[in-house]
């Protein structure tokens, strides 16, 4: 393998990154040797994408010096970078929406490749990997989780000899993830050394065999991830002991009615790459929680635009009942003011305005309220301020200040208000997707605990993810929507993340019929 | 690839101080157009920038020429702001100056007590309905509104062209193709100062374009309307997301913008011309498409980038009139000027940075995770 002796392939040294008067990276040394899968640890803030950056060449450091197999090197860019053998998958992705997939991985190969010979690569490597994807679908009609394959499949191509991956596993079935991590194996044997970045610590004992551990942009620790337990892991990631009652179920509320009632709704799909909904039915109970999994990509977007009223055009069949009452024909505001909240999964521009102050998002979704908008149409914004200043306070928001643009937070502190905005209100019905995507693990915790508080008043919660972990700990009952169709629930406890992971990934299925 | 991206801070002092280099920079590249060519570079930017405003009749009349560009501009801010590219409102303008042309030719005189506010009606109302086809055809059909509304400026212009020479042509024209003078209930008056009395043309008009731009800022940034305008444009799927109909936002702003180009309209021939006549505009509701950029789509701020526009355009005639500068090369003066005006306020909210690699987009807009 990679013994210690050897120059490693990249070295650190000193690294600092300031921005303003924040440190995003203080004095970080690290090494990574050819052959290796190197796990880079921390909470969202930690200073992770800001190393990788830097890795990179998208950021060059304010202080330090890193060494490519022993050699001073500047990372001028990621032309650079990957001119020297590094390659990356991110985690926001840099994807052109407007173009096919065989086109965007064109675009990052040497000219001269002819696209006919790109599509053929990218069926024959992805069938290796054991990722399905049409090198013709137009990838702004991808769901968030195809769209990382293509980020996946796009470094492949270029046979790198650093691979960085940050958390790449977040929208992944466990099967799936599996068949990445023998990708990385292979890879690792072949001389490959890979940064993986990952919430997962289960995943990264798995698979890695170092951790570098970072917290507040210092480095704690580089470890042995292998002798290292997983608490021991988060304990060093969050600086404190974990709270282990978290991870305890929710009593059922007992004795309650069904809440909130989806009958055979039926949903063609709007563009070529949407997922159809055939005869979706589900039920949720006051104080309640339904968890809803599936991989990116099966319909649950197009589900969530359905519960949420943003399709009412579009349902062509079935019921939607909130107590009884049919709220089928009702839009978004409507069914709002019928105590139905929703947090879409996409932040940026669904479920939040980035360019917009968070007074005016805390107004997006409580215009109703004669409080914020009088009866004749004007707009208190001071009501507007103290309702977000609530949300801020209440959900523990981070902000740089008093109100700031909505694209100046971090996506967990944009997360934190957005579903805080919509809890504020005490809803009856929340229907949540991906609630902790891509939030560190204590506002994850935070985020958890305020939905279970929200049990005790009676309301009905519905959770669409793919973290199968937080599914199992979060929810009452679980079905899978694979490929537009709902499985029946199954109780919680009666589940094991392997075998809804294979319902996902569509290997068994208690649902009726496949979709051909 | 070039992107721009948008600095987190600007401070007040480079706010204030890009707009005077920008036009210190194009008075010293127009300084150089105009010598190259042979004219005495001082000369005629004395011309274009003081002449216009040496005298206090002058004055007014930049005001006047301000006018419509400040009715107009405001109204293309609210579409502009949801998205939607109303290019149309010349023609909106010309509907609008029909619509209010038929009331003062042919109210009864005993209604002559309601001529303005009746005028200022059928001019909205005609402007408003020239707008409303491209609304109609993009909500229903998905058209390009672009496309629609700029080519009813080409059956505006054709239709007021027929009704001057024809069923409304003044009998005692002499042929001429105008329409019988207004009555004098349907002319909007010189406005008169309390210190200085009479200011050129400047006429009570000026008072309504104040009124719109001030009542047009107020819609924008403080009623649920002007939020869902600006929540529409910024971020469509949020809009859906909040329940605020996309249909009813296209719909409004163009009603909206198309009725404010036939205010303009309106005004401009009863204050100006008192009759109907082929040509009533000099490109105003293109021009007005300038005034709302330079004003960074923001209502208030429309008065100060008409004031501005109307001063090239003011010292561009000066200019010809007095050195007798070719027009084109007064154009290209104006031309730096505006560009100056747009590139240094855009540089100043935005880094502009090039960059050859692929990762971009996405990466640099939202979180700022570290």
């Amino acid at each position: 393998m990679s013994p210690d002796r050897e120059i490693p392939l990249l070295t650190g040294r000193h690294i600092s990154k300031r921005f303003g008067t924040f440190t995003a990276n203080d004095d970080i040394n690290f090494d990574i040797h050819a052959g290796e899968i190197h796990a880079l640890l921390g909470e969202n803030g930690a200073g992770k994408s800001t190393f990788v950056k830097l890795v990179y060449g998208l950021l060059s450091p304010d202080e330090g010096q890193f060494l490519w197999h022993g050699a001073p090197v500047e990372i001028r860019s990621p032309q650079a970078a990957r001119d020297m053998g590094i390659g990356m998958v991110f985690q926001h992705f840099s994807l052109f929406d407007v173009l096919s997939v065989a086109e965007n991985i064109q675009l990052a190969l040497p000219a001269g490749i002819s696209l006919s010979e790109v599509k053929e690569r990218v069926i024959t490597v992805s069938a290796e990997y054991g990722m399905t994807l049409s090198p013709d679908a137009r990838v702004g009609d991808l769901s968030v989780g195809e769209q990382q394959r293509v980020e996946i499949l796009r470094c492949l191509l270029q046979n790198p000899s650093l691979l960085i991956l940050d958390e790449p596993t977040s929208v992944l079935t466990p099967q799936e993830a599996d068949q990445l991590f023998a990708v990385l194996r292979r890879l690792r044997d072949d001389g490959c050394a890979i940064l993986f970045i990952s919430h997962k610590l289960d995943e990264i004992k798995a698979l890695t065999s170092k951790a570098t551990i970072l917290r507040a942009g210092k480095k704690v620790t580089t470890c042995d991830s292998a002798s290292t337990s997983a608490k021991e892991l988060a304990e060093l990631m969050v600086g404190a002991a974990l709270d282990n009652s978290m991870r305890t179920p929710p009593v059922l509320h007992k004795g309650a009615d069904s809440l909130f009632c989806v009958a055979q709704v039926s949903r063609p799909a709007a563009t070529a790459f949407a997922t159809a909904l055939q005869d979706i039915s589900l039920s949720v109970m006051s104080g309640e929680i339904l968890g809803i999994a599936g991989i990116a990509g099966n319909g649950q977007t197009e589900l969530m635009e359905v519960l949420s009223g943003e399709a009412i055009g579009d349902v062509t069949a079935g019921k939607i009942e909130l107590d009884g009452v049919s709220v089928a024909g009702l839009g978004p505001d409507m069914r709002r003011q019928k105590g139905m909240r929703c947090v879409p999964e996409e932040r940026n521009g669904h479920g939040a305005i980035i360019n917009m102050s968070l007074s005016e998002n805390a107004l997006l979704t409580a215009s109703h309220e004669p409080d914020n908008v009088s009866a004749s149409g004007l707009v208190s914004w001071v009501k507007c301020h103290a309702l977000s200043r609530k949300i801020i306070g209440s959900y523990d928001v981070r902000t740089p200040h008093h109100d700031p643009l909505a694209g100046s937070l971090s996506g967990g502190n944009l997360q934190k208000f957005m579903i805080g905005r919509e809890m504020m209100s005490r809803p009856r019905l929340l229907i949540v997707a991906q609630p902790t995507w891509g939030v560190d693990i204590g506002a994850a915790q935070a985020i958890r605990a305020a939905m279970r508080r929200l049990l005790e008043d009676g309301t009905a919660i519905i959770i669409i993810s793919q973290d199968l972990e937080e599914l199992l700990v979060m929810s009452h009952r679980i079905c899978v929507l694979n490929q537009g169709q709902l499985s029946e629930p199954l109780p919680a406890q009666d589940v094991t993340a392997e075998s809804i992971g294979l319902m996902m990934g569509g290997i068994t299925n208690s649902v009726s019929e496949r979709a051909v | 690839m070039m992107r721009l991206t948008p600095r987190p801070y600007v401070s007040p002092h480079q706010l204030l101080l890009v707009p005077v280099l920008s036009v210190l920079l194009s008075i010293i590249l127009g300084g150089l157009i105009f010598a190259a060519l042979g004219y005495n570079a001082l000369d005629a930017l004395y011309q274009f920038f003081v002449a216009p405003l040496s005298r206090p009749d002058q004055i007014g009349n930049l005001f006047v020429k301000a006018c419509p560009l400040i009715i107009i501009g405001t109204g293309l801010v609210f579409c502009y702001r949801a998205n939607i590219w109303n290019i149309g409102a010349e023609g909106q303008l010309i509907f609008g100056a029909l619509g209010a042309g038929w009331v003062a030719l042919y109210l009864p005189e005993s209604w002559h007590f309601m001529m303005l506010p009746l005028m200022i009606l059928g001019g909205m109302i005609a402007g408003a309905s020239l707008a409303a086809v491209p609304a109609f055809l993009k909500t229903r059909f998905q058209t390009n509104e672009i496309l629609v509304s700029l080519m009813l400026t080409y059956v505006a212009g054709l239709v007021i062209d027929w009704l001057v020479r024809g069923p409304w042509r003044d009998p005692m024209s002499f042929g001429f193709p105008l329409t019988p003078y207004y009555p004098d209930a349907a002319l909007i008056g010189k406005l008169s100062l309390p210190v200085v009395g009479k200011l050129g043309q400047l006429h009570w008009g000026i008072l309504i374009a104040l009124c719109v731009s001030g009542l047009g800022w107020f819609i924008l940034s403080r009623t649920l309307a002007g939020f869902k305008v600006r929540v529409a444009g910024d971020a469509p799927r949020a809009a859906r997301f909040a329940g605020f109909s996309p249909n009813i936002v296209t719909f409004s702003v163009l009603l909206v913008s198309g009725a404010l180009a036939g205010l303009a309209g309106m005004v401009e021939v009863s204050a100006n011309m008192g009759q109907l006549q082929p040509q009533i505009s000099f490109g105003y509701g293109f021009t007005a498409i300038i005034v709302a950029f330079l004003a960074r789509l923001n209502p208030a701020a429309v008065i100060l980038a008409a004031l501005i526009v109307a001063l090239s355009e003011l010292g561009g005639d000066s200019a010809q009139i007095a050195m007798g500068i070719p027009k084109v090369v007064t154009g290209v003066f104006k031309g730096i000027l505006l560009f100056m005006l747009l590139a240094g306020e855009t540089i100043t909210r935005y880094e502009l940075s090039f960059d050859l690699r692929m990762t971009g987009g996405k990466m640099s807009r939202g979180d700022a995770d570290v």
